[in-house]
């Protein structure tokens, strides 16, 4: 698909702090993007820069061909979900969606709302106050206020954050649902990885204003490019050590623990400091005597905590350099505490990154 | 003294609220006289229970006949509720742009910006009335300015009009206006008009339609709190209206300094109180109803 948003060298100061920085995305039509970080990094800046409540210290904003960057807000074509809802207290909630409709014909716009409130399945609330709605109903107002402009981009800024477990997880589905139906792209800021995972076409990791990786989940997961992003999406070994040898994607680094083979498709040049990311459930674990296939990487040591997690068991391996390596493997296989364990690993569940 | 202290308000509401009001109540049923105190009937406690029949058989309604009766009192009342109506509406629209302004400005200017509100408050009222007819007279600063800019060719008749006690109370009371408006609008979330300029309203769409009706019980508030005691204005009339002012405040200091008729003068306090409860009442009662309707 085409670039329908494009950010070009997007930048925002506020004085000496920097929150976006020298920052460029496209985002297709119909794509869910979640811009995903720590607080602070810069997320829910983009977001306003996005919605024009900012304005950008340098760079543009491109929608559809046409340039944002220095329209108000109020003549953008794109909406906005704030994470506080922002909903009007004193309107009720048929009154909030029709808010942005005052452009339609009466009967017009009050078709418009009767389809929002059946998208949102809020029927029968439309007399209602917002005061009197629960969480997850306010959420679905918003969204419907949100969407009712038809907007080209809809940004949604934490949207599921006020939202208690059980009803983030159903939310997320029908968030999904509704984003496929319409065909809107949806630009979603998020500090929950998970969150991230199950609602996104593609993840961008945003770190101290910087973009730092952007892609498909499973990408970022398995082939992170640097220390941040490996550890922002799960649990995983980091294991320092000096690129030696490069055939193709496959690289030998040489590591405390022996020499690894591991897959590098952005890895640094030979003889350069590199770190090793490492899954824990990428790892097979067997007692010491056992034999590994030919291909596969070794890792001796012995167990020195373990928890059981019903699915699996989490192991915390002491190596013979000091160093501790956590595998997750399934219950059953006999490895108990103090156990010296052979842990192996095939070249491609190990990624290469610059240290 | 530990089981005082729940009812200590209400004692003192008792002794400083209630108790006067009865007192200019009593007042007002009773007849001037060359005495003192300058009214019949007076109770005679050493009388009992006799004394206290006597007492209340003597009190008539004489003086609200009077009120009913005389139009200067009538005028007087509807004059002092266009005076202070006006008065209000003028406030309103002058000090909630002020209040916006306020409430918008940067966060470490904010108590600065409301410090100057208030220090108006640290000279006399009086003087501050006073320095307006130094201000409005006609070869007083206003003239003198617009006599230099070439607006006008000679002086304008302000002092003593009506216009003059405009003047005077606007400035007065803005501050009263501004504060509570100020409070309710500085506590508004602004992601509320973010919100609706994200939603296509202009700045001018978002104020009307989501700042001011936010913002109604600041407004509700300031004007209350200025309409009540503009109603009762003694002193702005006084000094900068003409003779023909005419308002309550000024009609019952006459009759109570003048005229020396304490009982009129107390018939006038209290319909001035019933003038003022009436719009309180209104008020809350319409408040009520829309938080209702809202359910």
């Amino acid at each position: 698909m085409a670039p329908f948003l494009t950010l070009e060298r997007l930048t925002k100061t506020f004085g000496a702090q920097v929150a976006v920085a020298d920052l460029s995305l496209a985002v297709p039509a119909g794509e869910i993007l979640c811009l995903l970080g720590p607080s602070g990094c810069g997320k829910s800046t983009l977001l306003r820069l996005i919605a024009g409540f900012e304005t950008p210290t340098g760079g543009a904003i491109r929608l559809d061909g046409v340039d944002l960057t220095g329209l108000a807000p109020h003549r953008r074509p794109v909406n906005m979900m704030f994470q506080s809802y922002a909903l009007f207290p004193h309107l009720s909630v048929s009154r909030n969606i029709a808010y942005g409709l005052n452009g339609l014909r009466r009967s017009a716009a009050a078709a418009r709302v009767e389809e929002l409130l059946r998208l949102v399945q809020l029927e029968d609330f439309g007399n209602r106050r917002p005061e009197t709605l629960s969480g997850g109903q306010r959420q679905r107002v918003a969204l419907a206020r949100a969407l009712a402009r038809e907007p080209k981009v809809l940004l949604l800024d934490e949207p599921l954050g006020a939202l208690d477990r059980g009803l983030r997880e159903q939310t997320q589905g029908e968030l999904r649902a509704i984003q496929r139906r319409l065909g809107t792209a949806f630009v979603i800021v998020t500090h929950d990885p998970s969150e991230a995972m199950a609602l996104a076409d593609r993840i961008g990791v945003m770190d101290k204003g910087r973009l730092v990786q952007v892609g498909r989940s499973e990408t970022l997961y398995e082939r992170p490019v640097n220390r941040f992003v490996a550890g922002l999406l799960g649990d995983v070994n980091l294991i320092p050590g000096t690129v030696r040898d490069a055939d193709g994607a496959l690289v030998r680094v040489e590591t405390a623990l022996g020499p690894i083979f591991a897959s590098g498709e952005s890895a640094p040049s030979i003889g350069a400091p590199a770190v090793i990311a490492l899954r824990p459930e990428r790892l097979a674990a067997s007692t010491i005597d056992g034999v590994a296939a030919g291909d596969r990487n070794t890792l001796d040591g012995q167990v020195e905590a373990s928890i059981y997690l019903g699915d699996h068991i989490r192991f915390d391996i002491r190596m013979r350099d000091g160093s501790t390596i956590r595998a997750n493997i399934p219950a059953g296989t006999g490895i108990a505490s103090e156990t010296h364990v052979r842990l192996s690993f095939a070249p491609d569940a190990a990624t290469v990154m610059a240290a | 003294m530990k089981r005082l202290l729940p009812v200590a308000p209400y004692l003192w509401l008792a002794a400083f609220v209630l108790l006067p009001c009865l007192i200019t109540l009593k007042i007002s049923l009773s007849l001037p006289a060359t005495a003192q105190p300058p009214y019949l009937p007076v109770l005679d406690w050493s009388a009992g229970i006799d004394g206290w029949g006597a007492f209340l058989e003597a009190l008539d309604f004489a003086n609200f006949e009077t009120l009913a009766g005389d139009s200067l009192y009538r005028d007087a009342a509807l004059s002092s509720l266009l005076y202070a109506g006006m008065a209000t509406a003028i406030l309103v629209s002058v000090g909630t742009p002020i209040a916006h302004a306020l409430a918008r400005s940067p966060a470490r200017l904010q108590p600065l910006l409301v410090a100057l509100v208030i220090v108006p408050f640290w000279t006399s009222f009086l003087i501050r009335i006073y320095a307006w007819i130094a201000i409005l007279k006609p070869e007083g600063l206003l003239n003198a300015g617009l006599i230099w800019t070439g607006l006008i060719a000679s002086p304008l008749d302000i002092l003593n009009t009506p216009a003059a006690v405009m003047i005077g109370l606007t400035y007065a009371y803005l501050p009263f206006m501004v504060l509570p408006l100020y409070a309710v609008l500085s506590r508004l979330d602004p992601t509320l008009t973010e919100a609706a300029a994200d939603l296509g309203a202009s700045p001018t769409r978002a104020f009307w339609t989501v700042t001011l009706p936010l913002a109604r019980p600041g407004i509700a508030a300031g004007a209350l709190l200025c309409f009540i005691p503009m109603v009762g204005e003694f002193i702005i009339p006084d000094l900068l209206g003409g003779s023909d002012t005419l308002m309550l405040g000024r009609v019952l200091w006459s009759e109570f300094f003048s005229n020396r008729d304490w009982p009129l003068a107390s018939a006038v306090a209290v319909l001035l109180l019933v003038l003022i409860v009436g719009p309180i009442v209104l008020f809350r009662d319409a408040e009520r109803e829309r938080e209702d309707v809202g359910r």
